[in-house]
């Protein structure tokens, strides 16, 4: 498989819902092929509205650029192609199998690949199954998983998609230890194998802190702070945007972060 | 987990049972196209008049050896009364299905939403108003109108359940307020109609297949062939819906311009075989969710299946109705009721597995 090689910037974003501007004027360096980037913040910042509007479900004003291409103009279609979404939540009462759905994910519209690659469409999801860790559960129907099981089948359905911008909203929230810091080893491993570009949003600040290459830390709408994981959270940013009265220090593996108490709001 | 061996085992496994899972599914359509056959038949060899199967055969193939009123039984009631009963089945219950995964909610049907009560709307319309147009034959007017109306419904409805405000119970009281809405509508119409137009109303209250005639069967024909090769273009993008409209955007579906492409297919399903056959209730809803029991929401395989579970249940529903009351023809709408409100019950009561 080829190793992507663009790089992802944003600058002047907006982007909102009919009556609200959510993000105004948002500006991102230009993220590395091969990055992952854990994008924070406290609820309602604004994390999943970035993300969707980055993937174009949401009308957004200003420049968002892969290489050389300009993603906000393109067709939905086009971008498809490029960049891929994966929604904090599955629908319930849907009566496929966790293949099934990852078959019908990329089948669902043209992905780029070579003649010989579509022939395997089956072999193709069943190997992102079993690299999420639920290859046991290939026949079992989506109604039947547990929450963090379904996180996983949703994940798959992202990942088959092969995208050179992969976005994830909450990808671990519902998952146990163990399958959290799988799928941050996966993510982590198949954005180097293949030059993928991962943003996600984290809400376990030393899970961002260690697996990241780089975070950015929303607030309001804006960023509070960009950079890798020890320059981005830092206490001063968590008084400001977290209200939470904490030590950060470098640690063994990553940061040690110690949340000590709330701060007035 | 890791193991290697036991791994490659499971995947083989897994990939065979999906592949079993398909050859499955295409041999249950395949059965339920047999079945089809099989209840057509019956359905033509049944029926007031004394006529054994192997007589119809003959009226069939080779008119010769059977009187002429025996001939004109099988040729003009029998076989348009049979082959409207398939035709309505699988039009109604396509209708259903696609309209299930476009507006997300199971107690989605053109009848359960007042579709089909829009539809007998704009029918009655036609027919009282006597409205026409030019190069138009009445056989089209009374549908195009019903279509109009079934459109103006549809359109309402998916406004509805695109607001977030409203959820699926909203979406369905909103349908049942348009069935309250519209009969009253068409009742208006029979209060100011004429004697000839008021006979040719009533009939809609209880849908009925006393009305199938070669010209009305091939227009309906003709709006099956139309849209069901659109319908099935779109199976993937339906499967896809149904993991989530953000996530199908993602995938590139443009899913404003799926549903209306939907919306017309299910409005012009719906319209002709409400034009024709009156107010069919439940099989929109039946068809499809035994067709979902059976084969899941692989779409290239529930649209089928749907069609032909209508069909199906349509046609064995005729049959009912001409040896459920001896010496009488029920009005096929009145079985197809008796089917569809216990089931329709059960969808409503049925609880969510989980939370
Ligand atoms: N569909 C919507 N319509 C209007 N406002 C919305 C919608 N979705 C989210 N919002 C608002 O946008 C803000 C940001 O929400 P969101 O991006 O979901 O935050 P986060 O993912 O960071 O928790 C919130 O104030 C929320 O109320
Ligand atoms: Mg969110």
């Amino acid at each position: 498989m080829e190793r992507y090689g663009e790089s992802l910037s944003i600058a002047g974003l907006s982007t909102g819902y009919r009556d609200r501007r959510i993000v105004q004027g948002l500006t991102l360096p230009a993220v590395a092929p091969g990055t992952v980037l854990s994008l924070i913040g406290p609820n309602a910042a604004g994390k999943t509205t970035l993300l969707r509007a980055l993937a174009g479900l949401l009308a957004a004003e200003g420049s968002v650029r892969l290489g050389d291409r300009d993603l906000v103009g393109m067709a939905l279609e086009s971008r498809a192609r490029l960049v891929t979404y994966m929604p904090q939540s599955l629908p319930q009462r849907v009566a496929l199998t966790v293949l099934e759905a990852v078959i019908g994910a990329e089948r669902a519209s043209a992905v780029d690949r070579d003649e010989a690659d579509r022939l395997a469409i089956v072999e193709r999801a069943m190997d992102v199954i079993e690299r999420v860790g639920i290859g046991h559960l290939a026949m079992t129907g989506l109604d039947h998983l547990s929450g963090g099981q379904r996180q996983l089948a949703s994940l798959a359905q992202a990942l088959v998609r092969t995208p050179r911008v992969l976005l994830l909203d909450e990808p671990i929230s519902a998952l146990d230890l163990h399958y959290q810091l799988k799928v941050m080893k996966l993510v982590h491993a198949l954005s180097r194998e293949r030059g993928m570009i991962v943003i996600m949003v984290l809400h376990d600040l030393a899970i961002a802190a260690r697996w990241s290459d780089r975070v950015v830390v929303l607030s309001n709408g804006a960023v509070a702070a960009d950079g890798p994981p020890a320059e981005a959270i830092s206490a001063e940013v968590l008084a400001q945007v977290y209200k939470v009265a904490a030590r950060v220090a470098p640690g063994p593996s990553g940061l040690q972060i110690d949340i000590e108490d709330t701060l007035p709001l | 987990m890791n193991d290697p061996a036991t791994t490659g085992a499971a995947r083989a496994a897994a990939i065979a049972a999906y592949r079993q899972a398909v050859r499955r599914r295409v041999l249950i359509v395949a059965g339920m196209g047999v079945l089809c056959l099989f209840a057509f038949a019956l359905d033509i060899s049944t029926g007031p008049s004394a006529l054994p199967l192997a007589d119809v055969w003959a009226g069939l193939f080779s008119p010769d050896t059977l009187s002429a009123p025996q001939v004109t039984i099988i040729r003009d009631v029998r076989l348009p009364y049979a082959l409207m009963a398939i035709l309505v089945g699988a039009a109604l219950s396509l209708a259903g299905a696609e309209m299930q995964t476009i507006l997300n909610n199971p107690l989605a049907s053109p009848f359960t939403l007042g579709v089909s009560s829009a539809a007998s709307f704009g029918a009655a319309l036609a027919i009282v108003l006597g409205l026409s147009l030019p190069f138009i034959s009445a056989d089209w007017m009374v549908p195009l109108n019903a279509f109009v109306a079934a459109f103006a419904s549809v359109l309402l409805l998916e406004a509805l359940a695109r607001s977030r405000a409203a959820g699926v119970e909203g979406v369905v009281l909103f349908g049942i307020a348009l069935v309250f809405t519209f009969n009253a509508l068409v009742a208006l119409l029979q209060f100011v109609a004429s004697q000839e137009a008021l006979a040719q109303l009533v009939f809609w209250g209880m849908g009925s297949l006393g009305r199938a005639t070669w010209s009305n069967l091939s227009v309906l024909a003709v709006v099956l062939a139309v849209t069901v090769p659109f319908s099935l273009r779109s199976a993937h993008a339906m499967t896809a819906l149904r993991l989530g409209e953000d996530r199908a955007r993602s995938f590139g579906i443009d899913i404003a311009r799926l549903r209306i492409l939907s919306l017309l297919r299910i409005s012009a399903l719906a319209a002709t075989a409400v034009a024709f056959v009156g107010t069919i209730g439940f099989i929109g809803l039946v068809g499809p969710h035994i067709a979902r029991l059976m084969l899941g929401e692989d779409h290239r395989f529930l649209l089928p299946a749907s069609m032909l579970t209508g069909a199906l249940v349509m046609s064995l529903a005729s049959v009912a109705s001409k040896i459920m009351v001896p010496g009488a023809l029920l009005p096929v709408g009145i079985v197809t009721s008796m089917i569809g409100v216990p089931v329709f019950l059960f969808l409503i009561m049925r609880k969510p597995e989980r939370v």
